[in-house]
């Protein structure tokens, strides 16, 4: 569980998935909050396919509130198709906590984040309805079986009744555990809106990696990768439980598949060692084979080259490069190493207390004002 | 045992039987159990276990702790596999048993076939297990482990204390017993129940450990090693867990239909919480993840409990041993069992026969530990 030494650990604790619908208090006007609203539910019903503006990933006006802490502050942000975007700025800039909203850990406190031009984190609207939805029918189903029951008064329709009305609550909650599409459309049609959840995201196609590493320690460097692929695994219980020919056909391929993407980011032959066993470098290379797993389009790379000595840094570099040029990845990093930084991305973005000071091409931002005064302070004058 | 292990893998036919039996696991399973099958009734014949009691006595205690084994399998799963600490299981053997005294009793007026109740006592069970998963989901660790304990209070209370429909204290009784074509189950003959527990828990062995090595198996173990990470590779955190719960509720399920038509009688107070603690302590000793570690695990704890306690106080008494024969060891099988428990966790934590895997992450730490002793003891130097 624990990362690795050195490495300071700001990713959010589990109980974070499930507090995420509670709000904390702020003070933007309501105004904001409902032209927001409007936005977000006006661009969430569109289907993923449909993006046009050839953007993969559209950040607008994100801001994220820690009680009085701002981490974020209104910072929108894109990613355009097969670029290689960075992320810089100094600690505490809050890049770690926008990366982390990007990824469906955090709801923003407001502002939205679309992918493919559908909106798919935002501030949870009517989210309070929800549980009433769940509710509503068994209730409905409930009140006429009593008044059929009361008027025919028959002990066999009673059992029925009240037989109807438990299925009907147990559909409604299954289907809010499952949350299948009807069920989401049925969601936006009354309004309600949840921010997607890190398992949506990777399903809308953004992988990442973790900042201090967390690979399934005590799994083995290919179980680590098929977990990754497993939304990609059709096999149900039913498959697994009776070896369908099914099943067998599909577990090979993800295993030469896997194998395929130990050999991608240069982790030949070690597919039967226990993830902590590996040397740190390669445990970083596992977490990125891992997230590779998913087939994104879009790989969010927190730190990637986060304690490596030089030449592990340069291969890692090396590897970014090829995910693009070989399999087409766009690519969204955050990095401290400026030579990484400076020698890979398209387009870099700079974040200091939580506000965009600069967006650019390398060049340009290094020799922005405000951000040789972030990284060396003011100039004395 | 080294020595005999390097004899055999010297030898061409043993190493044959090896790689067929990796090959075919489910076969392996299959045929060890019939070889168990065979020799368990055969070991009763020999002294000095022949001494001990009848063989039909053994017989019928075999089948009993089949029940056991069954229960430490489908805990296994929730426990071992997914990581949730259940310390209610025993409510799940209990909704087993009730759903079979409801479909086949003169109490209910129903007599539906003993296969069938399987299936639905399997099936009422998994319907509890995510009834009771779905609320604790949010909670992790020793919160999850008072909840379940409260729910495994709570399902023998309310059996208890519903004399209208269970009985109360007297339980269900002059349960219907097993009718399968051919076959004639009664009280006197014990073989019967025997063969058909070998079959159920090898039926349950196999399936078991095909989803183990499935994605759904590994989705588990991913959510076990950290879920925050498994959930931003794509696992749907709620469902997998949810199925975890309902898969151990349903082998539960099936112990409880065998137990109920084998006792003929269902009462409350064969479900307390003893029984939760007794099945965990299996799983613990025998290794928690490997299926044949615990099935071995509650095979060997239940004889010792039911058989050689007995056995010490009769040999210790008959001759006349100072102190010894005044202890009545049956008496103090708990006391022995936490016993065991503090010993295994001192010098055995992975379990009496641990998986490959879990041996590793267990002893790797050992090692790491010696490792940093000997750098300081250089450092004194």
């Amino acid at each position: 569980m624990s990362g690795q030494p050195g490495v300071p650990d700001d990713t959010p604790p589990v109980e974070v998935l499930a507090e995420k619908a509670l709000v904390e208090p702020e003070d933007i006007p309501r105004e904001v909050l409902a032209e927001d609203a409007a936005a977000v539910l006006a661009t969430a019903a569109s289907s993923a396919e449909a993006g046009t503006s050839g953007l993969i990933l559209n950040a607008t006006n994100v801001t994220k509130r820690f009680g009085g802490l701002i981490a974020v502050n209104d910072v929108s942000f894109t990613v355009p198709e097969g670029a290689i975007v960075s992320l810089i700025g100094p600690n505490g800039a809050g890049k770690t906590t926008f990366f982390n909203i990007i990824a469906g850990i955090y709801d923003p406190t407001s502002g939205r984040i679309a992918v493919r031009d559908r909106t798919m984190v935002a501030r949870p609207i009517r989210a309070w309805l929800e549980p009433v939805l769940w509710v509503a029918p068994a209730v409905v189903v409930g009140l006429i079986s009593a008044i059929v029951v009361a008027a025919a008064n028959s002990e066999t329709i009673g059992f029925l009744g009240a037989a109807v009305t438990l299925a009907a609550l147990v559909a409604m909650l299954l289907s809010a555990i499952a949350r299948p599409d009807w069920y989401q459309r049925l969601l936006l049609r009354l309004g309600i809106f949840r921010s997607a959840r890190p398992n949506d995201m990777v399903k809308a196609g953004i992988g990442r990696t973790f900042q201090n590493i967390r690979l399934f320690q005590n799994m083995t460097a290919e179980e680590n990768v098929l977990v990754g692929m497993h939304i990609k695994l059709k096999a149900t219980l039913i498959d697994a439980m009776f070896s369908t020919p099914r099943n067998q056909r599909e577990e090979a391929a993800a295993r030469a598949r896997a194998e395929e993407l130990l050999n991608l980011v240069g982790l030949r032959g070690v597919g039967g060692e226990l993830a902590k066993n590996l040397p740190y470098g390669d445990q970083r290379r596992l977490e990125v084979a891992r997230a590779l797993a998913s087939d994104p389009s879009l790989l969010l790379l927190d730190e990637p080259a986060a304690g490596m000595n030089p030449r592990e840094t340069s291969d890692m570099m090396a590897l970014i490069n090829k995910l693009r040029t070989e399999l087409g990845l766009t690519i969204l990093l955050i990095e401290h190493d400026m030579k990484v930084v400076m020698g890979i991305s398209d387009r870099v973005t700079v974040l200091d207390h939580g506000e965009r000071i600069a967006e650019g091409t390398p060049d340009e931002v290094r020799r922005d004002p405000r951000v040789i005064e972030a990284y060396l302070g003011a100039p004395a004058s | 045992m080294t020595a005999l292990r390097g004899r055999l893998a010297g030898n061409p036919t043993i190493d044959q039987v090896r790689s067929f039996a990796s090959a075919h696991r489910s076969l392996a399973i299959v045929a060890a159990m019939v070889v168990a099958g065979l020799i368990l009734p055969i070991l009763a014949q020999v002294p000095p276990f022949s001494g001990f009691q009848s063989l039909d006595v053994w017989i019928g205690g075999f089948s009993n702790a089949g029940v056991f084994v069954l229960l430490a399998l489908g805990l296994n799963i929730v426990v071992g596999l997914a990581g949730l600490l259940d310390l209610g299981y025993a409510a799940f053997f209990a909704i087993g048993a009730y759903a079979y005294a409801y479909g086949s009793s003169p109490f209910s007026g129903q007599h539906f076939p003993f296969i069938l109740m399987l299936m639905v006592g399997a099936l009422v069970a998994a319907t509890f297990g995510v009834l009771l998963g779905a609320p604790t989901l949010r909670l992790r660790g020793d919160y999850l482990a008072i909840v379940t304990l409260g729910f495994g209070e709570i399902v023998p209370i309310v059996f208890l204390n519903s004399d209208k429909y269970t009985q109360g204290t007297n339980g269900i009784g002059g349960l219907y017993k097993p009718e399968i074509p051919g076959v004639e189950f009664t009280l006197l003959n014990p073989w019967p129940f025997y063969v058909l527990m070998l079959v159920i828990v090898t039926i349950v062995m196999v399936l078991i450990y095909r989803v183990q090595e499935s994605r759904i198996g590994r989705a588990w173990m991913a959510i076990r090693e950290d879920e925050l990470a498994a959930a931003s590779n794509g696992l749907n955190t709620v469902t997998t867990k949810l199925l975890a719960f309902a898969l151990g509720a349903s082998t539960a399920g099936f112990a409880g239909v065998f137990n109920a038509a084998k006792l003929t009688l269902v009462s409350p107070d064969q479900f307390g919480s003893t029984v939760s603690f007794a099945i965990l302590a299996m799983v613990v000793l025998g290794g928690m993840g490997n299926i044949w570690g615990v099935a071995l695990g509650a095979f060997v704890i239940y004889t010792i409990q039911i058989v050689i306690l007995k056995q010490l106080n009769a040999f210790f008494g008959d001759n006349h041993i100072p102190i010894l024969q005044d202890i009545n060891f049956v008496q103090y099988q708990f006391l022995l069992y936490g016993l065991a428990l503090v010993l295994m966790m001192l010098f055995r934590p992975e379990g009496l026969f641990p998986s490959q895997r879990r041996k590793r992450e267990l002893r790797a730490h050992d090692a790491a530990a010696t490792e940093s002793e000997a750098v300081a003891a250089m450092d004194q130097a």
